[in-house]
């Protein structure tokens, strides 16, 4: 590709996440949304516990961590304080969809005016491969090794399905990065969220369907078929 | 301004804001209402935020965020509310950020009940959320007090990039008293140049708001860090009250609430001859040990009196080293001790019983 750069937006820091995940994919069109936005100086990130909790070693700007589930709380205390700021939390599907959901809910019922970068791998990846609200039925985990079971263990979670209900939800989008086409569509999606936010829109969403090879259990190629066979028709 | 008849909670909120605090997250709980209600109302006022948070732990992770964008941030709430923020409170005080948080306690364990109460003294000094860390804990025991030790404690919380607890109870809280604002006499305080305020000074690495020092040397020496600064607290910040202690035979231990009627036990002790003073802790962490030391080496006893099973009189302990005897009389359930009582546990040390 003619004239391609790294964005400033990242780091030069190796990454620690796992051959095939499509974490990395995720921070370059986060960190290039930025970039093209010329909003480096006023981008603060929140980034959750689970995988993406090291992302502060990558993204060029500046990030608060937070306790688990936590980030959309922490992302309105800083909004609130510097409204001009492009203010984004990236949370995985344990961090956003389990142990974080009221603050996910609330902070789109109040129209907070941020945007969260949605991972969703249907698996605890960092604590390895247990069973998380978006694991879909039938599929094995650590915890439950049998398949996740309908009747004992529920369904998955809709989490954009259930954001977009609320009156504070100004755009929620769900995308998957499980090739080319769709990755650039990711792009479009997370642009257009901060877009919103900085003309203060009210809550944005991203989900991004996301592989997690090694808790699977899958090579990456195998991952990605698996993400477009299953979790897209969910 | 002239003296104001104020509610202890509403007088917390309007100390806060002559403070220059802007920000207050918020869940409510009996019986510290008042303090969210009148920010609600007086915030956008001044251009401030009000948040009702969907609980306590969303209320104490906001105040995460705004203390480390910058800003002067408070959050109130009582026993089992302060119980759900404890796990932000270690992050807060792990990630050095300056923030106050005011405590009405009322009587527990558990949901309790919503009289006063001294039953969060062990939560609020000897660290209720995990970790080594340090909650500065300022306990008054008038109105007047709570305004000024609202004010000095956004100070010291930026002074020393800590959290900073005001202890009060729901007598502290509900009850009125006259209160002058025009008081505040703000330290000279270093800038906050470590806040993600958006990454605008290219010549230093942008700003990390963080808790995680997943490098064994990092956290160690992260702890190491917070705990020399524990110690210049310890050192400089340490206050104490005490009152005719000089020729004292027996010393009271009372805090808050308490020591009101512990002082006025010690009046009435000395009119029926009995030679009684008080010590009075204002920090209660960082605590006046020192006091309790030098006093163990003149007196013949001291009695600790809390609205509580037991809590403060470990310290009053550990203080004296068992160079007196330390008796204890407590209340619980939201009654508060009486002044007969408290001079029949003096005469009972008195008496060897």
């Amino acid at each position: 590709m003619a004239g391609f750069k790294k964005t400033s937006m990242l780091t030069d820091a190796p990454m620690h996440y796992c051959p095939g995940c499509t974490h990395g994919i995720a921070h370059r069109l986060v960190a290039e949304a930025i970039e093209e936005l010329g909003m480096q100086d006023k981008a603060v990130g929140v980034v959750p516990v689970g995988c993406a909790v090291f992302a502060y070693n990558y993204f060029n700007c500046d990030i608060y961590q937070a306790a688990h589930g936590r980030a959309p709380a922490v992302a309105t205390g800083a909004k609130r304080v510097h409204p001009e700021n492009l203010v984004f939390t990236y949370q995985g599907d344990g961090d956003l969809a389990s142990i974080g959901t009221a603050e996910i809910v609330h902070a789109a019922a109040r129209g907070e005016n941020i945007t969260a970068i949605f991972i969703n791998n249907a698996i605890y990846g960092m604590t390895g491969g247990q069973m998380a609200p978006t694991t879909l039925v039938g599929q094995v985990t650590t915890t439950s090794p049998y398949g996740r079971n309908r009747d004992t263990q529920g369904a998955p979670v809709r989490m954009s399905e259930m954001l977009a209900q609320l009156e504070g939800a100004y755009y929620i989008e769900r995308v998957s990065l499980h090739d080319t086409a769709n990755v650039l569509k990711a792009k479009k999606a997370v642009k257009k969220a901060f877009q919103y936010q900085m003309e203060g829109k009210g809550f944005t969403m991203v989900e991004l369907l996301s592989t997690c090879p090694s808790n699977w259990g899958m090579s990456p190629l195998d991952s990605v078929s698996w993400l477009k066979e299953n979790m897209i028709s969910y | 301004m002239a003296k104001v008849l104020m509610k202890g909670n509403e007088a917390i909120a309007e100390a806060a804001i002559t403070a220059g605090c802007r920000f207050f997250f918020g869940y409510p709980i009996t019986p510290q209402n008042q303090i969210p209600e009148y920010m609600s109302k007086r915030l956008p006022e001044l251009g401030g935020t009000f948040v009702q948070a969907e609980s306590e732990v969303a209320a104490i992770n906001m105040v995460y965020g705004a203390a480390g964008a910058g800003a002067r941030v408070m959050t109130s709430s009582s026993s089992p509310g302060i119980s759900l923020k404890q796990e932000g409170i270690s992050y807060i005080a792990c990630a050095e950020l300056p923030c106050l948080i005011v405590n009405m306690v009322r009587s527990g364990p558990g949901l309790g009940g919503i009289l006063p109460s001294q039953g969060d003294y062990f939560q609020a000094v000897k660290g209720g959320g995990h970790g080594d860390y340090k909650l500065i804990t300022l306990a008054p025991s008038s109105v007047q007090e709570a305004v000024d030790l609202v004010m000095l404690g956004f100070d010291l919380a930026d002074q020393y990039r800590n959290p900073v607890m005001v202890l009060g109870d729901g007598m502290i809280g509900q009850m009125m008293e006259p209160a002058e604002f025009s008081v505040y006499k703000k330290r000279s305080l270093p800038p906050k140049d470590w806040a993600a305020t958006g990454w605008k000074d290219k010549s230093k690495p942008p700003a990390l708001i963080n808790s995680l020092f997943i490098e064994p040397e990092e956290m160690s020496a992260q702890t190491a860090r917070m705990q020399k600064k524990y110690a210049e607290i310890e050192k400089n910040e340490t206050l104490v009250e005490e009152y005719m202690t000089e020729d004292a035979e027996y010393i009271i231990a009372a805090y808050g609430t308490t020591s009101r009627v512990a002082k006025s036990a010690a009046q009435m002790a000395r009119k029926e001859g009995l030679k009684v003073g008080l010590i009075r802790p204002i920090t209660l962490w960082p605590y006046p040990s020192e006091t309790f030391a030098k006093a163990a080496q003149r007196v013949k006893g001291i009695l600790t009196v809390e609205m509580n099973t037991g809590q403060m009189v470990e310290d009053v302990r550990l203080a004296v080293a068992g160079r007196v005897p330390v008796a204890f009389y407590g209340t619980v359930g939201g009654f508060v001790p009486g002044q007969k009582e408290i001079i029949k546990h003096i005469r009972a040390m008195k008496e060897g019983k």
